[in-house]
């Protein structure tokens, strides 16, 4: 077949962003399979291809879209699945224009091709067809327990149930699926499909246990008194950072943890929800990553009339993934970068303290910021400038600047060690930890990273502990 | 889905509940919470514990119908069970190495500060008890609390039992004729808590008091339970999920946790209002 050789990528089809902006509907809804198969044939199938290496987890790109190209799907699936355990999260999810794709040839001279896109359609149509998953293991024996049924927790899970361990996954929360249920809203993620992703997984026999908070209702060493020969810990990065400013504590500053899990995962952003979260007025958003991103993009459809951005830096250094911006502004937020916040201001009555609107946020005290050196990341130093203070009337701030990893577990388990920020330290690349028998990957470890790094840590883990399993002395 | 084995109402607005959760029986202790469920669409709502039974493996929670999860929570029978119930979450209750203490409970918050009178007691210390109430009709354990105090007052707002005041009274007199103790634990309204803080600051007394805010997860995710201390000068955030739910009540800007706690004070309203109708309705 001849290569398809227009510069450009085959577009993602879009709801229009007026109409988005106030629904909670996947935003792009995926390729047509003629568009599928037009943009494969855009593809060079590269010898020694580049893209596989920007992969984190070395999925045969090229091999999977040749398939693509000849119309067979399954086969193109089961390309994918050797590498990766969700592909129809990744699809959607992974920041593929700094991974794969960058690495494309096609981007030379072009558009590279949308690997991203494809990856996402050979999912759905897989999803489609096929209702379960059925995958022939001989049990080996032995009994893994997987703490946190985030990306890095499910991906890892499944791969040691593919080798035939036993596998129970402990969640905190009520519902499994982590940072993909309370944190990626359901416009960029529709959780069906993270639910089929969790039934794939009990279809292979792992077994998930919810409202298990390991490091309080069970401790890690207790998982091994329980009988359990391995522990994995994917606990995630927890703990919500706020910038220490005055007025952090008034109603109407939430972090971002709190908002979207608000809205995600007790279902705010349904209308007859029991979740209280405050809506409408104007919003303010402090932070430039995806998460940033994801909240504005939910105050926006909680019905908000203005959406601001607040980020220190300039557009180039803006965390978030390109399209996340682009379809934030397309929606009508406002990004304020070089800018950062003082202070958040409260209403207080002076004549009525019983007023009902005190404590309530009115506004947020700014400073402009230019660009100084680079500093030891390589990023310019935002510096403030002198007198450039402004307020923005807002009637929400939400801190979406950062994470750090949660302490109940290093807490309670003795000869874990973790780093000075709070990462669980671990040698090499399957993640065993300081203690024998446990290992540990993705925001544990890393701090608040991406979804598909979370997946490759799960991955390594789950051949490190396979490797440990089979040394162990029966 | 954990079951409910018993189910007291202890007057027209507190209910007790034990409820079916192996786990959470086996670790938990005086002092720490839970976060409960009552059905798949429900709020999560964080209640501290108020007793355990390790070998029958329940847990018991005390609560006032004050919403619509609580007004919900209480309309379930013995038998039948709620969907979620994870814990124990927060840190237990610190009480090694007490002599003499006053444990000075509120409304609801009596049923969290029992399990630790009893528990010092138990350990040989010595128990005073001041528990306070709106009126005759809304005490509860007061039994209890007499087994598990070398010395009781009982105070109504209104004086239909005991004798009539807030709290603070007997602590005050106490305070005046010189009485001390090695700690002052209080719990109940923010309001009462407050008081008894400023109460008892002049004294010297350490004083501890138990914070229940509102939050999502209980486990540090949500950063929604923050509250601030003031600590040597320096202000601090905490987390009274993970911090907590136990603080120096001396650190805690008690304004700041009453304004936090009113967020949703519409919202609820509105929805426990709805959630009485409902409630009617089935009844009719």
């Amino acid at each position: 077949m001849a290569v398809n050789m227009n510069p450009k990528a085959n577009p993602m089809p879009c709801q229009p962003p007026k109409k988005r902006a106030h629904n909670f509907n996947e935003v792009a809804s995926g390729y047509s399979e003629g568009t599928a198969k037009d943009e494969a044939l855009r593809c060079l199938n590269c010898k020694n291809p580049p893209c596989v290496e920007g992969c984190p987890v070395n999925i045969r790109i090229p091999d999977f879209i040749t398939q693509i190209r000849e119309g067979n799907y399954e086969s193109a699936y089961k390309i994918i699945s050797e590498s990766s355990s969700l592909p129809a999260i990744c699809g959607r999810v992974c920041p593929q224009e700094t991974q794969c794709e960058s690495k494309c040839i096609r981007g030379k001279k072009g558009e590279s091709v949308g690997i991203g896109r494809l990856e996402r359609f050979v999912a759905d149509v897989h999803n489609r067809n096929n209702p379960g998953s059925v995958y022939e293991t001989v049990a080996t024996g032995y009994t893994v327990a997987v703490v946190g049924s985030g990306p890095a927790g499910l991906t890892c899970a499944g791969d040691l149930a593919k080798m035939g361990h036993m596998v129970t996954v402990f969640e905190a929360l009520h519902t499994a699926g982590g940072v993909l249920v309370y944190g990626i809203p359901e416009f960029r993620l529709p959780k069906a499909i993270v639910r089929r992703e969790v039934e794939n997984l009990k279809a292979l026999g792992v077994e998930i246990q919810t409202n298990m908070v390991i490091g309080k209702t069970l401790t890690v060493d207790e998982l091994f008194e329980m009988g359990y020969d391995a522990v994995f810990i994917a606990s995630g990065a927890g703990l919500p950072n706020f910038m220490n400013i005055p007025g952090e504590s008034l109603n109407g500053v939430y972090s971002a943890n709190e908002y979207l899990t608000r809205s995600n995962l007790m279902k705010a952003y349904k209308k007859d929800s029991a979740t209280p979260l405050m809506r409408g007025g104007k919003v303010g958003v402090v932070g430039g990553g995806n998460v940033a991103m994801d909240a504005a993009r939910t105050a926006l459809r909680l019905g908000a009339e203005k959406v601001f951005i607040i980020y220190r830096r300039s557009r180039d250094e803006l965390p978030a993934r390109r399209e996340e911006v682009e379809h934030a502004e397309e929606e009508g937020i406002e990004l304020l970068t070089l800018c950062s916040p003082t202070a958040i201001i409260g209403y207080q009555n002076p004549d009525d303290r019983r007023d009902p609107k005190n404590g309530f946020v009115i506004g947020m005290d700014c400073i402009k910021m230019q660009l100084g050196e680079p500093d030891e990341r390589g990023r310019r130093r935002p510096i403030e400038i002198p007198d450039s203070h402004f307020r923005l009337d807002l009637d929400t701030v939400i801190m979406a600047i950062g994470t750090s990893p949660n302490p109940l577990i290093k807490n309670t388990t003795e000869g874990l060690d973790v780093n000075s920020r709070g990462g669980i330290i671990v040698e090499g690349e399957g993640g065993k930890t300081t203690k024998s028998g446990v290992f540990a990957g993705g925001d544990a470890v890393t701090g608040a990273a991406t979804v598909i790094s979370a997946m490759g840590a799960g991955k390594q883990a789950a051949k490190a502990i396979d490797e440990y399993l089979n040394s162990l002395d029966r | 889905m954990y079951k409910i084995t018993n189910k007291q109402e202890l007057n027209s607005a507190v209910t007790l509940m034990d409820i079916e959760a192996p786990f959470v029986a086996q670790k938990a202790q005086a002092g720490q919470f839970i976060i409960l469920r009552v059905d798949e669409e429900g709020e999560r709502i964080p209640l501290t514990v108020s007793g355990f039974d390790r070998e029958n493996g329940t847990v018991r929670v005390v609560f006032q119908r004050v919403g619509a999860t609580t007004e919900k929570l209480h309309s379930k029978k013995v038998g039948e069970t709620i969907s979620d119930f994870v814990g124990p979450l927060g840190r237990e209750t610190k009480l090694d190495g007490l002599k003499k203490v006053c444990i000075v409970g509120g409304g609801v918050g009596c049923a969290i500060a029992l399990p630790i009178a009893e528990k010092l007691t138990a350990m040989g210390c010595d128990v005073t008890s001041v528990i306070g109430f709106r009126s005759k009709e809304l005490l509860i354990f007061e039994e209890e609390f007499r087994k598990a105090s070398s010395r009781l007052f009982v105070m109504t707002d209104d004086g239909s039992y005991g004798r009539q005041g807030n709290v603070c009274v007997p602590l005050n007199e106490m305070f005046e004729q010189g009485e001390r103790f090695d700690e002052v634990i209080t719990i109940g309204p923010l309001v009462m808590m407050k008081f008894v803080v400023l109460a008892t600051k002049p004294t010297g007394i350490p004083c501890t008091v138990s914070m229940n805010p509102i939050m999502i997860d209980g486990t540090g995710m949500c950063g929604g339970c923050r509250l601030t201390l003031t600590r040597n000068g320096e202000r601090m955030t905490k987390f009274a999920c993970v911090d907590g739910p136990d603080f120096n009540g001396y650190e805690v800007d008690f304004d700041e946790v009453m304004a936090r706690s009113s967020i949703y004070r519409n919202f609820e309203r509105h929805a426990y209002e709805e959630a009485c109708n409902l409630f009617k309705k089935e009844v009719e």
